[in-house]
C-alpha cells in the first residue's frame, strides 16, 4: 500500500490523527486517549501491522522550549504489505502513562518494560511491569535528561 | 524452604499463565553459567523435569550505551556499538554508519560499499562459527569447538591486518571505511573461502547428520510463524520458523542487490531448522564472498566529509541484518554535533524474549538445545 492509501485507511478510524510525512516513513500522531483502541485497529484490521519491530520514547526536555513532554514512538511493519509507518503518542511528561500494546503485540512486553525502567512511563494494565535491566531499589531513570548519577557517571 | 514459598506466591501474582504451580520448583541458571554464554540470569520454574515458565533476569552487564551516545559526536558513538554485538562487530558500525550517511544524505563510494559487504559477511561467517562450536559444546559435543576456531581464528587475522583488531574493529567510519584494504586482503580471503568450502561438509558429517544431535533438537522449542512475528523475532531464529525477515533481500543496502544469494528459510520452527537454516547460510555467505572478493572496484574508500559532522534535525532510521537478525538505528537529532536520543533496535533483546514461550512444556535438558539456537549475545541484549 502507499502512503496515501495508508492515510485513508487511517483517516477513516482517526479523523483526528496528525500526519507528518517528512521522515522516511508515515508518521502519525495519536492521542493517548484513543491509543489502545488504534492499536488494536492496526493489529487486526486492513493494515495488518503486525510486526513491532522498535518501540522507545523520547524525552523532549532538554529542547529549546525545554517542554515537559515524552513521545512514545512505535514503529510498525506488515509482513503481509510490506508498509512501514511511524505511530507516535504524546505524554506529560510529570505523568506519563499509556494503555499497554503486550496483549497485541508479545514483543511490547519486554520492550515496554526497558521503557518503564530507563523512562519511567507507566504501562497500564501491563502483565507484569517491573524494572528489567536495573536493580529493583534503583532510583530514578536513567535515560530522561535530567538524570545524574555522580558516582556512576554515564555522560562524558 | 521458606523463600520457595515466597516466590511461588509472586509467581502467582504475575503470570496467571503460568499454569499450576503447586508443587513447583524453583530454580536460577546464571548469571554465571558456561552454557548461558554471558551473564544472563534465567528464574525456571519447574514441574517435575517440566519447564514451567522462565523468566529471564537482565541487567548484569547494562552500561546505558544509549545514553553515553548522547553525549558522544556523530564519529565517536559508532565504536561504542562493537562493544554491543561483539560478534557482528562490522554490521553493528556498518549499521550506525549508515545511519548517519542517511542524514548527512552522504554518497558512499562503490569501493566502500563492496568492501562494507565483503567485511559483514566474513564477520558472519565468523559469528556462525562460534555459535556452531558454542552449540554443539552445550549439548556434549566438544570437538566441534576446536573446529569452529581453527577456521574463525583465519578469519580474525585477516581483520587484524585489514583493520587493526581482531574483535571489536571499528572499521566503519560516516562516508566509507576508515582505510583502505591491506594489500594481502583479496588473496588471503581467497584462500580462506577455498579451504572452507569443504570445511562445511565437514561439520554437516559432524553434527549435522549426527543422531544424537538431531535427536536432540527435532521437535524441541518449536516457534510459530505468527508468533515468531509476534515476538519480534528475525534473523535465524525467524527464518527457522518460516517468516521472510532477511533484511539484506527485503530492503538490500550497501552492495546487496548487486550479488545473487538465497534466503534460507526452514518451516519447521523447531531448534533443528534454526541450526540449518544457520548452517545454510554459512553457504550463502561463501557465495557472496566469491561473487566480490574480485570486484572490489577501484575509486575512493571514504567520501569526502567535514570534520565535524552535524545531522540536521529530524529522525533516521537504518535497519541492517546482523548475524543474529534485524539490527536498527534510531537516532533523533535537534541539529547539533551529538544525537539527541538514540536507540539500538537489537536482534537479541527481541529473540530472547520468546525463550519463555518456546520453552514451557519442554524438559530441562532441551532448554540448551532451545537456548543454543536462539545465538543469544549477552551485552546486545543489555546494551
Amino acid at each position: 500500500m502507499t502512503n496515501e492509501e495508508i492515510k485513508q485507511h487511517i483517516i477513516a478510524v482517526q479523523p483526528n490523527g496528525v500526519f507528518d510525512e517528512t521522515g522516511e516513513w508515515l508518521q502519525v500522531y495519536v492521542e493517548g486517549g484513543e491509543w489502545k483502541p488504534f492499536a488494536q485497529w492496526l493489529r487486526n484490521d486492513v493494515l495488518q501491522m503486525d510486526f513491532l519491530f522498535c518501540l522507545t520514547c523520547i524525552d523532549w526536555s532538554a529542547t529549546a522550549t525545554g517542554k515537559a513532554l515524552f513521545t512514545m514512538v512505535y514503529h510498525f511493519t506488515s509482513t503481509v504489505f510490506r508498509h512501514t509507518i511511524v505511530v507516535k503518542v504524546k505524554l506529560d511528561r510529570n505523568n506519563p502513562e499509556i494503555e499497554t500494546v503486550s496483549d497485541c503485540w508479545r514483543t511490547a512486553e519486554f520492550h515496554e518494560r526497558e521503557v518503564f525502567d530507563l523512562f519511567g512511563v507507566k504501562f497500564l494494565h501491563h502483565p507484569d511491569l517491573r524494572r528489567l535491566v536495573l536493580t529493583d531499589d534503583f532510583e530514578g531513570y536513567p535515560l530522561r535528561k535530567d538524570f545524574e548519577d555522580p558516582v556512576n557517571m554515564i555522560k562524558l | 524452604m521458606y523463600r520457595e514459598t515466597k516466590i511461588l506466591e509472586v509467581d502467582r501474582k504475575v503470570s496467571p499463565t503460568g499454569g499450576d504451580l503447586e508443587g513447583a520448583l524453583v530454580i536460577n541458571i546464571g548469571p554465571q553459567h558456561p552454557a548461558t554464554h554471558g551473564v544472563l540470569h534465567l528464574v525456571i520454574t519447574l514441574q517435575g523435569e517440566t519447564i514451567q515458565k522462565i523468566e529471564p533476569h537482565l541487567g548484569y552487564i547494562h552500561r546505558s550505551i544509549e545514553k553515553m551516545c548522547e553525549s558522544l559526536s556523530y564519529r565517536q558513538f559508532i565504536y561504542v556499538t562493537s562493544r554491543m554485538d561483539y560478534l557482528s562487530a562490522h554490521i553493528n558500525n556498518h549499521g550506525c554508519a549508515m545511519c548517519v550517511e542517511k542524514g548527512l544524505q552522504l554518497e558512499v563510494p562503490p569501493r566502500a560499499q563492496v568492501i562494507r559487504v565483503l567485511m559483514g559477511e566474513l564477520t558472519r561467517i565468523a559469528s556462525h562459527e562460534l555459535w556452531w562450536g558454542a552449540m554443539a559444546m552445550d549439548l556434549g559435543a566438544f570437538t566441534p569447538f576446536f573446529y569452529a576456531f581453527r577456521e574463525r581464528e583465519t578469519i580474525n587475522d585477516i581483520m587484524e591486518e585489514t583493520c587493526g583488531a581482531r574483535l571489536t574493529m571499528n572499521y566503519m567510519v560516516p562516508g566509507g571505511v576508515m582505510y583502505d584494504i591491506h594489500p594481502n586482503f583479496q588473496q588471503r580471503v581467497k584462500d580462506f573461502i577455498q579451504l572452507f568450502n569443504n570445511k562445511i561438509d565437514e561439520y554437516d558429517d559432524l553434527v549435522t547428520g549426527n543422531i544424537i544431535f538431531q535427536n536432540r533438537t527435532k521437535g524441541v522449542g518449536v516457534l510459530s510463524a505468527a508468533d515468531a512475528i509476534s515476538y519480534g523475532c528475525t534473523g535465524p531464529v525467524a527464518r527457522g520458523s518460516g517468516v521472510a525477515c532477511d533484511i539484506r533481500k527485503l530492503y538490500p543496502y550497501a552492495a546487496y542487490d548487486k550479488v545473487t544469494f538465497d534466503e534460507i528459510i526452514e518451516t519447521a520452527g523447531d531448534s533443528y531448522a534454526r541450526y540449518l537454516v544457520r548452517i545454510k547460510e554459512l553457504r550463502q555467505s561463501v557465495r557472496i564472498i566469491e561473487q566480490l572478493i574480485d570486484n572490489i572496484p577501484e575509486g575512493d574508500f571514504q567520501a569526502k566529509t567535514k570534520a565535524v559532522l552535524k545531522l540536521p534535525k529530524g529522525e533516521f532510521y537504518s535497519r541492517v541484518e546482523t548475524a543474529r537478525g534485524e539490527f536498527g538505528v534510531y537516532i533523533v537529532s535537534e541539529g547539533s554535533t551529538t544525537p539527541y536520543r538514540i536507540k539500538f533496535r537489537s536482534p537479541g533483546f527481541s529473540n530472547l524474549s520468546a525463550l519463555d514461550h518456546m520453552s514451557r512444556g519442554c524438559k530441562i535438558g532441551d532448554l540448551m538445545a532451545i537456548m543454543g539456537t536462539l545465538d543469544l549475545v549477552i551485552p546486545d541484549i543489555d546494551r
